[in-house]
């Protein structure tokens, strides 16, 4: 790993963005700020929160699974615990994730900008998402019980459950607001603030891929902001759009979420796959394999994306013709994931690489988040996915897609920036034993699941026949070692931004803009505004560099 | 003799699945062996590659024409599925919060689904109030209970057994006790049983299942197919505690 440096020396004399003086002092100082770093930082910060409670109602529910019966918890309990983990891990987690966190951290240093187009709009996007979390808090305490709907809010059973459905939907509509400004922010800064000689095609792919997952978040996302509304206005005044009793249509809903929460998926795992993008050619040493395509096959998912929402229906009663036309479209976005993959492999072909801990997260991903788009192929298909959709098999994938694909990039950012974002290093042993520790409680966790659906375990059952034992067996010891493993992370992280050793502003050798600026960067990143010449992931310019130092 | 649902899906399902196996072990065998050859210590000095169009191509199209016979295997079963053989009995499915209850033409109704040997069997889906799904693992299919619908599935009963109905659409606190024993038992027996009195059998609790209801001659082989025993421990009907109306809102009967 190169440990020079490609910044310009001697320019530590600027303050960074921490010990900056501003108009505000201490707390007041962040919740006051407009600075795209420190919001970033206190997404980060919420939404570990958020992430490690949702994590906590997993295992729960994982130890609920050891014995068929109950083993810990009532039906009633587990039902709230499951509808709990995926409002709060998809709505407060995985949607906003990367975006928040790192898109507002990096993205503008990446395009050469010293902040977002419109930094009070970004606050108040944190503040909707902190009103929307509180919300979803908010409402576990009052009204008659948790909501106990499943995070999909199906109708008839949402309007008819005596729980507190209405505000726990009304948080996820706040959210939504979060995530379109957040959306519209993003795309206004890449069109408006690229530095001098930032090209369309010379940017960064995580800002391509964060590009498309903001056209995605400021056209869907509206969608199921009235669709919640309304569930909301048929509970309240019963006026019979979804109520099959008033004449109204239970399909219409299904239609509705998922017209926004199937390009949600993809809101979910196209920034990730942008950061798999970046962090390939910084550890590989050499430009990306196939710039092109990969930033055309984000725009592809994002487009295709939107026109597949009816896989998720084709045990619901839809029409035979739209099941096979939503079936072939099912197939076909399949395809730019599957370019991505590919040009990633590739991108290692004749490199030097360097397993860092950030690499080994990406690695991983790579092999798990195959699993989980393969066993896509599927449920995509039609038959099969009569036979399996709403079993174990479902669950098993989308933790693999979603979690192996979001969850594990997350992760990986985590420590690929964390030198930028705090100055300091973990420890990297530790890390690592953290990376295959995860790897192997994440496999033995899920990978039951497939097994599972595919005798015919159904989802969201609160108790199950014996003959399914020794699996949920497996899959509650594997949960054990996947939070142990997180554990170790959270800890070997919090324990780096203590106590880590200093660090340069490039310690891996990166060549994108954010690697040029001070670690931590100072308030507006830059001090001049840089000139760029060439494409994102040019090492040669680095080696020539390294040389001459 | 039209293909047997059952053999289709299975075999939809291993082709894909053997085709993803083949796909993972190049992805993953690929990429392992690049980090291991080209780690930075055997190659300390990386080659500039920006791309490759011929390969770009080639791993465009295989994969295009991959997903493409996938489509293809899995439409014809479909097909197969979804064309309902004209001179199938007809089973009405109704299903409500926790409970399965089967219509037949002579309008007996039953909450145990009992099936002639060697028959084609249509079912028309319905739900009174939320939104259940008719699952039989055994038959490898399921379709949504929807209220104020009709859905159809069509099975052949080639073997006689005791299977099982699950619930696969998220009802509530008991939808993981929402079972119903399906027996298929020979056509003579059959035929008496569905002309028999009393008509209606189902029993006006919300326990769906009934132990003494799954004495079963069939040979249990298959797991998915309903075990007695396991039935006996798995399901307790006495661990079912409330009655649907106690934690819902009444559901107002369905206006036709």
């Amino acid at each position: 790993m190169a440990n020079g440096t490609i910044a310009v020396e001697g320019k530590t004399a600027e303050v960074d963005f921490y010990h900056v003086k501003g108009k505000y002092k201490g707390i007041l100082s962040w919740l006051l700020t407009t600075d795209h770093k420190r919001i970033g930082l206190m997404y980060l910060s919420s939404m570990t929160v958020f992430f490690l409670s949702a994590m906590t109602l997993g295992v729960l529910m994982r130890l609920e699974m050891l014995t068929p019966g109950e083993t810990i918890m009532s039906a009633q309990t587990y039902n709230s615990f499951f509808t709990l983990h995926g409002v709060i891990m998809i709505f407060l987690f995985i949607i906003p994730g990367v975006p928040a966190v790192f898109g507002n951290f990096i993205l503008p240093i990446q395009l050469g900008a010293k902040d977002v187009q419109f930094p009070r709009l970004n606050l108040l996007s944190w503040y909707l998402y902190m009103i929307g979390g509180g919300l979803a808090i908010f409402s576990l305490f009052v009204g008659s019980g948790i909501a106990d709907t499943g995070w999909t809010f199906y109708v008839p059973f949402s309007i008819r459950t005596t729980t507190n459905v209405s505000l726990t939907v009304f948080a996820a509509f706040v959210l939504g607001f979060s995530s379109i400004l957040t959306g519209l922010n993003f795309l206004t800064t890449i069109h408006r603030l690229r530095c001098p000689g930032m090209t369309w095609f010379r940017m960064p792919l995580f800002v391509w891929a964060i590009y498309a997952t903001s056209w995605i978040q400021v056209l869907a996302t509206p969608v199921i902001g009235i669709t919640l509304l309304l569930v909301i206005l048929e509970r309240a005044f019963g006026i019979g759009v979804f109520d099959p009793t008033l004449g109204g249509d239970p399909l219409l809903y299904q239609h509705l979420f998922w017209i926004y929460s199937h390009p949600a998926v993809y809101i979910m795992v196209l920034p990730a796959m942008g950061v798999v993008s970046e962090i390939i050619p910084t550890f590989a040493k050499k430009p990306i394999f196939g710039y092109v395509p990969i930033a055309i096959s984000s725009l592809g998912i994002a487009l295709v994306g939107y026109l597949v929402w009816g896989h998720h229906m084709f045990s619901s009663g839809i029409s035979d013709t739209s099941r096979v036309i939503f079936s072939l479209l099912t197939f076909i976005v399949a395809l730019p994931s599957g370019i991505k993959v590919f040009n990633w492999v590739a991108t290692l072909y004749k490199g030097s690489i360097d397993v860092t801990a950030p690499m080994l997260f990406t690695l991983l991903f790579i092999f798990i988040f195959s699993i989980g788009g393969l066993t896509g192929l599927v449920l995509g298909a039609l038959n099969t996915d009569i036979f399996l959709t709403d079993t174990y098999f479902v669950v098993g994938h989308f933790h693999y897609v979603m979690f192996g694909g979001m969850g594990l990039i997350f992760f990986a950012s985590l420590h690929y920036w964390f030198p930028k974002m705090y100055g300091k290093m973990y420890n990297e042993k530790v890390a690592k034993v953290a990376a295959y520790w995860i790897g192997i409680g994440f496999n033995v966790l899920y990978f039951p699941m497939f097994i599972m659906g595919y005798l015919g375990m159904p989802r969201r059952y609160y108790d199950y026949l014996p003959e399914f034992q020794t699996y949920h067996i497996i899959s509650t010891v594997g949960s054990w070692i996947l939070v142990s493993g997180i554990l170790v992370m959270v800890f070997n992280l919090i324990n780096g931004i203590r106590n880590g050793k200093k660090t340069t502003d490039n310690p891996w050798g990166g060549t994108t803009l954010e690697w040029t600026v001070p670690s931590p960067p100072p308030l507006e990143n830059f001090e001049e505004i840089p000139t760029v010449t060439t494409g994102p992931y040019d090492h040669t310019h680095i080696h020539k560099q390294e040389v001459k130092n | 003799m039209r293909p047997s649902i059952i053999n289709e899906v299975d075999t939809t399902f291993w082709i894909i699945t053997g085709i993803s196996i083949v796909l993972l072990l190049i992805i993953t065998v690929a990429m392992l062996y690049f980090v291991f050859k080209y780690n930075k210590k055997r190659n300390p000095v990386p080659e500039n590659i920006e791309g490759n169009t011929t390969l770009e191509v080639i791993w465009t199209i295989i994969p295009i024409i991959l997903v493409l016979y996938m489509f293809f295997v899995s439409w014809s079963g479909f097909r197969n599925m979804r064309d309902f053989p004209k001179d199938a009995m007809v089973v009405k499915v109704t299903g409500q919060m926790w409970k399965w209850t089967f219509e037949y033409d002579t309008k007996k109704k039953s909450d145990t689904l009992m099936l002639p040997h060697n028959k084609d069997i249509k079912f028309d889906i319905t739900s009174i109030d939320v939104l259940h799904s008719f699952y039989m693992p055994h038959f490898r299919t399921k379709e949504d209970a929807v209220p104020g619908r009709i859905n159809h599935y069509w099975i052949r009963t080639a073997d006689l057994g005791t299977y099982y109905v699950a619930c696969a659409e998220y009802c509530g606190l008991n939808h993981s006790y929402m079972y119903a024993p399906v027996k298929v038992i020979p056509e003579e027996e059959f035929e008496i049983w569905k002309n028999t009195l009393p008509a209606d059998t189902t029993k006006k609790d919300t326990s769906a299942v009934k132990k003494d209801s799954l004495s079963s001659s069939g040979s249990v082989t298959d797991s998915t197919k309903m075990n007695k025993d396991t039935l006996k421990t798995g399901i307790k009907t006495d661990s079912i505690k409330k009655s649907p109306a106690s934690d819902m809102k009444k559901p107002d009967t369905l206006k036709k």
